[in-house]
């Protein structure tokens, strides 16, 4: 998962900056994505994602920066150049799907090839080939207004891919459906990405999705990029609070490290002082000895026994438990903070009972507050 | 006031119609005092017609449905009383809390349209808002409530009829994932603390299983299991139960005998394998050589990329379809003859597609079902 250094960059933003009146929308975000490669900017609302999304698109003119596709310079503010939306070659694909109800399926998806004057026999080679794919091609005949929502989003991904554009942009595509649905075409989405090889560029809230779909995520918060990496970077390793608290569940707890006992290893002291505790950890990038740092515990990573075990661990009470089916989520008291703990479903815990809690050191992360 | 033994709400072989669609197909269910119930399935397993039936809003074709011992329909004497004669509250998908009006008036708006009197307007408003936590915002516009606050006035509301049951509708699921999840806790919480019995309508399997005393799992109109949710999840009474709540591999196999309480199953994998020997728990009243299915969780299944020893039980032999990462675990598919499954691993393994790798599982986590 760890192979993206080595790849020359096709998708190179450099210093974007963007303002909205004397609000920074988007301040100094760079980034690179290889050839074929899939990237998802995910962060809250007002993250600035989608501001960054729509300026590779061209959709908004730069405050500072540059944005180049191989060769070809898209935008650059220091040499004046802007290139119009219509001429970067970009496939989009929006949350409301925006498929043209008076066509029938094949109508909708040959258009950007009609409007690019491909001949004739070509377009329908084409089209046939990518409602295939997108598995729409028993519906080519049928009116997109007899679509479900999920086959219109397939419709709207097989538009945007026809004329094999250069990069693929997507706007939180899979938002307007439901549950079941929008997990399937997670997996689908990213096989088709994948089959075409076409660069892409995903912006959503949703860390699930962008765990699930994502070459590399880059996490976003107030304009300003958190951390850059794979999907297990940024849930086993992530760079700060920020991104261990949006990213899945995590026990946060402030305290600074007291001893570092090996090269990325090291012990931090949590909680007020009659419940304080050292606890052997890992350190994450830029935590170092006597540092005020946050251990990050995801809830998977906690053991719960009855009887004290060796080494370091933390008394509780379980407060709440909830059966999951795969999981128990238990809720443990220590001292005033609560631990979010997923213990195995087969487990007996009840409310009140005294047990004892022992995060594993292997996955027990220090990183900066 | 009903005794423990008595039910609240009790139905007798309710069936409903619609043109020539069996909606619902002679259920009978007793919900006890206190109780959250939940009827859970899929569109179209009948769990809504049948909560309409005890709400009044349907007419059933067959049986009888009594609230707090009182007979309230009976399609056999052609009876059939009104909603608002049954004594029950509702609380539906959107909340239906009105905006211009206080928390307050909110829930006193019912009463005053059944013109009780102010005073007793006034009493019952109060103590429902208070049941619920919501005495110190009386005052305040329901614009003015988070979402959570709003639900609570819902309930509120359906609480100051002073009714026998409250009946839900998938209250929950126009809310967004997190928020659903704490609203899940929440009502939960709330209903055990004014004690009121609860039947509740959901497609959701988790929204079941947090929630639930018993859940009533339903299919194309009949109740498929009745149990606690951990009941329901480890033990699931057939195939359609264990692949609708969870994810459940289902092997189709033939039952070839029993060995200290457990069975013996083959499972035909094609491609001119030998037959899979499996052994699981489960079985009730399956016979020698009948066809059954053999159903096991992801999470309940081991991975290794070694052959285990000579000797090992249940090993199957697979080749990795594809990975999912989902942050806390790995989803894991592996291609087992002409069948897939799914295996939820640890996320710090490495695995390629097309990798061999053995799958292995205890019998006392796997059940034989009948197809």
């Amino acid at each position: 998962m760890d192979s993206r250094s080595a790849a020359p960059a096709y998708l190179v933003v450099d210093g974007l900056v963007k303002t909205f009146g004397a609000d920074r929308a988007v301040d100094g975000v760079s980034l690179a994505v290889p050839r074929g490669r899939f990237l998802t900017l995910l962060g809250p609302s007002g993250c600035g994602k989608t501001t960054t999304l729509m300026s590779i698109a061209g959709l908004h003119r730069l405050d500072a920066g540059l944005i180049r596709v191989g060769d070809t310079v898209y935008t650059s503010v220091a040499d004046g150049i802007f290139l119009p939306p219509e001429k970067r070659d970009i496939g989009m694909v929006f949350q409301s799907y925006a498929i043209w109800p008076h066509m029938t399926v094949a109508e909708n998806v040959a258009y950007p090839l009609e409007i690019r004057k491909v001949d004739r026999a070509e377009i329908g080679d084409r089209v046939a080939e990518v409602l295939r794919l997108v598995g729409l091609a028993p519906m080519a005949e049928k009116l997109a207004t007899q679509l479900s929502g999920g086959q219109q989003q397939r419709a709207a991904l097989a538009r945007a891919i026809v004329f094999r554009p250069r990069l693929l942009l997507f706007d939180e595509p899979l938002s307007n459906l439901d549950l079941k649905l929008r997990e399937q075409m997670r997996v689908e989405l990213k096989r088709i990405q994948r089959e075409v090889g076409i660069t892409s560029v995903y912006v959503t809230h949703d860390q699930a999705e962008a765990l699930v779909m994502s070459d590399e995520i880059i996490v976003m918060s107030k304009g300003r990029v958190q951390q850059v990496g794979g999907p297990h970077d940024v849930y086993a390793r992530p760079a700060n609070r920020y991104v261990s608290d949006f990213i899945g569940v995590a026990n946060l707890l402030d305290g600074h490290v007291v001893a570092v006992t090996a090269p990325g290893r090291g012990e931090i002291e949590v909680g007020p002082a009659e419940t304080r505790v050292r606890l052997p950890c890992r350190l994450g990038a830029g935590v170092a000895a006597g540092a005020t740092a946050v251990l990050s515990v995801r809830p998977e990573n906690v053991a719960v026994v009855r009887e004290p075990p060796a080494g370091p661990h933390l008394p509780g009470e379980v407060l709440q438990t909830v059966f999951l089916g795969n999981s128990l989520d238990c809720r443990v008291r220590w001292g005033a903070f609560e631990w979010k703990v997923l213990a195995r479903p087969r487990e007996r815990l009840h409310p009140g009972e005294r047990v004892y809690l022992q995060p594993d050191p292997e996955h027990s992360l220090a990183v900066l507050p | 006031m009903t005794s423990r033994r008595d039910p609240v709400v009790e139905l007798r072989g309710i069936s409903k119609r619609f043109g020539p669609e069996v909606a619902v197909d002679a259920v009978s269910l007793a919900v006890q005092p206190g109780e959250f119930v939940t009827l859970l399935g899929p569109s179209g397993c009948g769990k809504t017609t049948t909560l309409r039936c005890i709400a009044g809003l349907e007419r059933p074709d067959a049986g009888e449905i009594r609230i707090g011992g009182e007979l309230v329909a009976s399609a056999p004497r052609g009876l059939h009383l009104n909603p608002e004669a049954r004594n029950i509250g509702m609380v539906f998908q959107s909340y239906a809390v009105w905006p211009h009006m206080t928390v307050f008036d909110n829930v006193a708006y019912g009463l005053r349209v059944r013109r009780l009197g102010r005073a007793r307007v006034a009493e019952r408003t109060r103590r429902a808002l208070d049941l619920v936590g919501l005495g110190p915002l009386a005052g305040r516009y329901a614009t003015r409530l988070s979402g959570g606050q709003r639900q609570r006035v819902a309930l509120a509301r359906a609480l100051a009829y002073e009714p026998r049951v409250i009946l839900f509708d998938e209250p929950l699921s126009n809310l967004d994932a997190k928020l659903r999840e704490q609203m899940r806790i929440e009502l939960v919480r709330l209903q055990k603390e004014t004690g009121i019995t609860s039947i509740y309508v959901t497609h959701d399997q988790t929204e079941a299983l947090v929630m639930s005393d018993r859940v009533v799992v339903m299919d194309r109109g009949v109740i498929q299991q009745v149990g606690d949710p951990r009941t329901i999840y480890a033990q699931p009474a057939n195939a359609f139960v264990a692949s609708f709540l969870g994810v459940a591999n289902l092997l189709p196999g033939r039952l070839l005998g029993r060995t200290g309480g457990l069975c013996d199953l083959e499972v035909a994998v094609g491609d001119g394998r030998p037959p899979l020997r499996l052994r699981t728990a489960g079985g009730d009243g399956v016979l020698p050589d009948q066809r059954v299915v053999l159903t096991v969780r992801p999470e309940d299944l081991a991975l290794s990329r070694h052959r285990p020893g000579a000797g090992a039980l249940n090993v199957i032999e697979g080749e990795v379809v594809d990975t999912v990462y989902l942050g806390s675990f790995l989803d894991c598919r592996v291609r087992v003859g002409p069948h897939e499954m799914d295996v939820q691993i640890d996320h710090d393994e490495e695995l390629a597609p097309g990798q061999t790798v053995f799958l292995s599982f205890e019998p006392e986590h796997a059940l034989c079902l009948t197809r």
